[in-house]
């Protein structure tokens, strides 16, 4: 984690020094406020000075929303300022979390909302499960010695870059009901099928796009990692006449292990928050069945006339929990990592 | 032909072909295929005319109706290939059409009327790319602004991270003062709480702040990310602080020395960060959604997606808009790839 390209200066100075060109503008501006400063609380006092601006900004939009969402959670009404609304307690987790059949979620008080804990749930298994495997195999193939290595990881990244929206956008066009697909399947004789218009292929192509946009990420961690891997270790396999699988199993695998469980609980993380591409390729539909948590927190705070705020900061908290907990792991995993390294 | 044959599978090393390069090579051409094809067929479609995008199959390329001016005629007429009674084919032009008959004209002779039943006919198309996709709609409507918007909001939120997070981030790695400790462990809790858990309260602050509806309220609550914190601090640990002990030692002030000394020996970082933050604040989507709610104030993925979504969507503006709104990504990829790839698989953020 020290280093981030491991060439100072050379080519990457020149690079910034073009983007930091207003950049250097408004040091020069701050020069003399910034030496008043100093002399006012001296060297010492001058680590407070430099946090202070990022964590003003950082309190008033993270640190002070996160509280506010617990208080939020606690009342109820359709006011949005916090004076004009009551306090209901647990209220609206009560209303969240009352089902009388959990695994079905017409029975449930918020049925929207467990709808759309079970779509995530599912998503989440089938998203990460297939996600870290093909990854895993775009990283195995990048890995092997192949001319032009550069423009086939490329190939593979690229959708990473592209904005929600724009992914959405692409495979709406292309899974219409006109599109290029039911073009092509038509054309080896199958039917045509409204690919977003019924629930089970909705499903499948929501988790196929959002694997689509994100596999070159997941796969150029777990490339990095393969190649952290000595050679000499495949040397001596290879000494021994080890098989090209028994290699795989006893030494690849074991020994990118730690990488693979980063890249499993980061698209975990992500996973849990779907909502972009989802929203743009199917809006959630048909009826609620790619509808997940974070549409649900958005329709029920924002887009809903009768805007229920308290609704939306609770089911938020519930999703929080998840996601610290999972975040949590992470950073375990990946300070042990760091330790083993040490050692 | 074994000899052939062994020549043109012979493989560096010497050694025999394994299955697992037969799928290796079956993964990469999948790969080309599903990757970069959907990018190249909205690339194609962007540049159809409404009348071939509605086509069903869809043609490949761009395909235009070919028109002509006929002497006598003050439009311009379609041109067709039409198989005549005689079995011969002819290239004539259209004047109207009646029921399952067609009048047509032949080009260079204006004066005698045709009748041909419109079965015999087909339409004369060449490859035409229709720029006024582009044109149009950065005309018309309000893309132009919402590209502006977009601009504002990535290069303003880009440089005020740069600058606070920079600061942070050397407060942070090379000062001893109080609350240290606490305050890197709140970066660190939150570095992965994303904004879609806090958006509720974050839409009462941004409204109570007046900045609801402004870019403004798009711009400040992502600036003080903890990624860039957490990523330039770790960098700013190796620079050392002899160093900065040395400059003091020269009278230099506090602030000279982070932006004369610390800031120029992060400067690769720093490039990582900015390329990030750009992408990062150009495909933002649910945020601005949330905010912006007058048309003119919105981004450039909230205006796509509204105008995607409306009742009769016009595809052919869509599709192009679409392609413009990747042109920016495209050039970082293809200019910066190496530093992003690095960064990513240094760092694991996204």
């Amino acid at each position: 984690m020290s280093t981030i390209t491991g060439e100072r200066g050379g080519q990457a100075s020149s690079l910034s020094s073009m983007l930091t060109l207003p950049f250097r503008f408004l040091m020069g501006v701050l020069n003399a406020p910034m030496s008043f400063l100093q002399r006012r609380f001296g060297i010492g006092g001058m680590g407070a000075v430099f946090l202070a601006p990022n964590m003003l900004i950082f309190s008033v939009f993270v640190l002070i929303p996160v509280a506010i969402n617990f208080a939020y959670s606690l009342t109820g009404g359709t006011a949005i300022f916090f004076d004009d609304r009551h306090f209901v307690g647990l209220g609206q987790y009560q209303t969240l979390l009352t089902c009388s059949d959990y695994t079905t979620p017409s029975t449930c008080l918020q049925d929207a909302f467990w709808q759309s804990v079970h779509n995530t749930a599912f998503f989440v298994i089938a998203q990460v499960t297939v996600l870290v495997l093909v990854s895993l195999g775009t990283a195995l193939v990048l890995n092997r010695e192949m001319r032009a290595r550069g423009f086939w990881r490329g190939v593979f990244f690229f959708p990473v870059l592209l904005s929600p929206v724009v992914v959405g956008l692409i495979w709406k066009w292309i899974l219409q009901r006109d599109g290029l697909l039911n073009a092509i399947l038509m054309d080896f004789g199958f039917e045509r099928t409204l690919w977003l218009a019924e629930r089970s292929w909705a499903m499948f192509w929501a988790i196929f796009v959002s694997i689509w946009a994100h596999l070159g990420f997941y796969a150029l961690i777990l490339l990095a990692g393969l190649q952290a891997i000595p050679r000499d270790l495949y040397e001596a396999a290879m000494m021994d006449g080890t098989g090209r699988m028994r290699t795989f199993w006893r030494i690849t695998l074991p020994l990118l292990w730690p990488n693979l469980l980063v890249v499993i609980i980061l698209a975990l993380i992500k996973a849990v928050q779907i909502f972009d591409e989802a929203f743009v390729l199917t809006g959630g539909g048909p009826g609620t069945s790619t509808m997940f948590i974070t549409q649900y927190i958005y329709e029920t705070g924002f887009a809903h006339v009768l805007r229920n705020l308290g609704l939306a900061s609770a089911a938020s908290i519930l999703m929080g929990i998840v996601l610290v907990g999972l975040t949590a792991l992470q950073l375990g995993v990946s300070n042990r990592r760091a330790r083993k390294e040490a050692v | 032909m074994s000899a052939l044959s062994t020549f043109l599978l012979r493989r560096r090393g010497g050694t025999g072909w394994h299955w697992t390069d037969v799928l290796s090579y079956i993964w990469l051409a999948l790969g080309l295929f599903l990757m970069f094809g959907p990018v190249l067929w909205l690339v194609v479609s962007s540049f159809k005319t409404p009348a071939n995008l509605a086509e069903f199959p869809p043609t490949f390329m761009p395909l235009d109706a070919q028109v002509a001016q006929v002497q006598g005629y003050e439009q311009p007429l379609p041109l067709f290939r039409v198989t005549l009674d005689d079995g011969s084919e002819k290239i004539l032009a259209q004047v109207r059409r009646v029921g399952i008959m067609a009048q047509m004209v032949d080009p260079e002779n204006p004066g005698t009327v045709i009748r041909v039943p419109i079965d015999k006919r087909t339409p004369v198309r060449a490859v035409n790319l229709a720029t006024e996709n582009y044109a149009e709609p950065l005309q018309q409507f309000d893309f132009l602004r919402y590209f502006q918007n977009s601009i504002f909001v990535t290069v303003m939120a880009t440089l005020i991270t740069l600058v606070v997070n920079s600061m942070a981030a050397f407060a942070l790695s090379k000062y001893e003062f109080k609350g240290r400790a606490a305050v890197l462990g709140i970066i660190l809790a939150t570095l992965m709480v994303p904004l879609s858990v806090i958006v509720v309260p974050l839409y009462l602050v941004v409204n109570s702040l007046n900045l609801f509806d402004t870019l403004w309220g798009v711009i400040l609550p992502t600036v003080a990310t903890p990624t860039g914190v957490f990523l330039l601090r770790q960098y700013m640990l190796t620079i050392p602080d002899e160093l900065i002990d040395a400059a003091r030692m020269d009278k230099a002030s506090e602030w000279q020395i982070y932006w004369r000394i610390v800031l120029p020996l992060a400067a690769p970082a720093l490039a990582v960060l900015a390329i990030f933050s750009v992408m990062w604040r150009w495909n933002d989507f649910l945020w601005p959604l949330i905010v912006l709610s007058r048309k003119e104030h919105y981004t450039l993925q909230v205006g796509l997606n509204a105008f995607s979504g409306e009742l009769n969507v016009q595809w052919h503006f869509v599709l192009a808009m679409t392609v413009l709104s990747i042109v920016p990504v495209a050039l970082i990829f293809l200019f910066l790839q190496r530093y992003i790839t690095a960064g990513i698989a240094n760092t694991g953020l996204k």
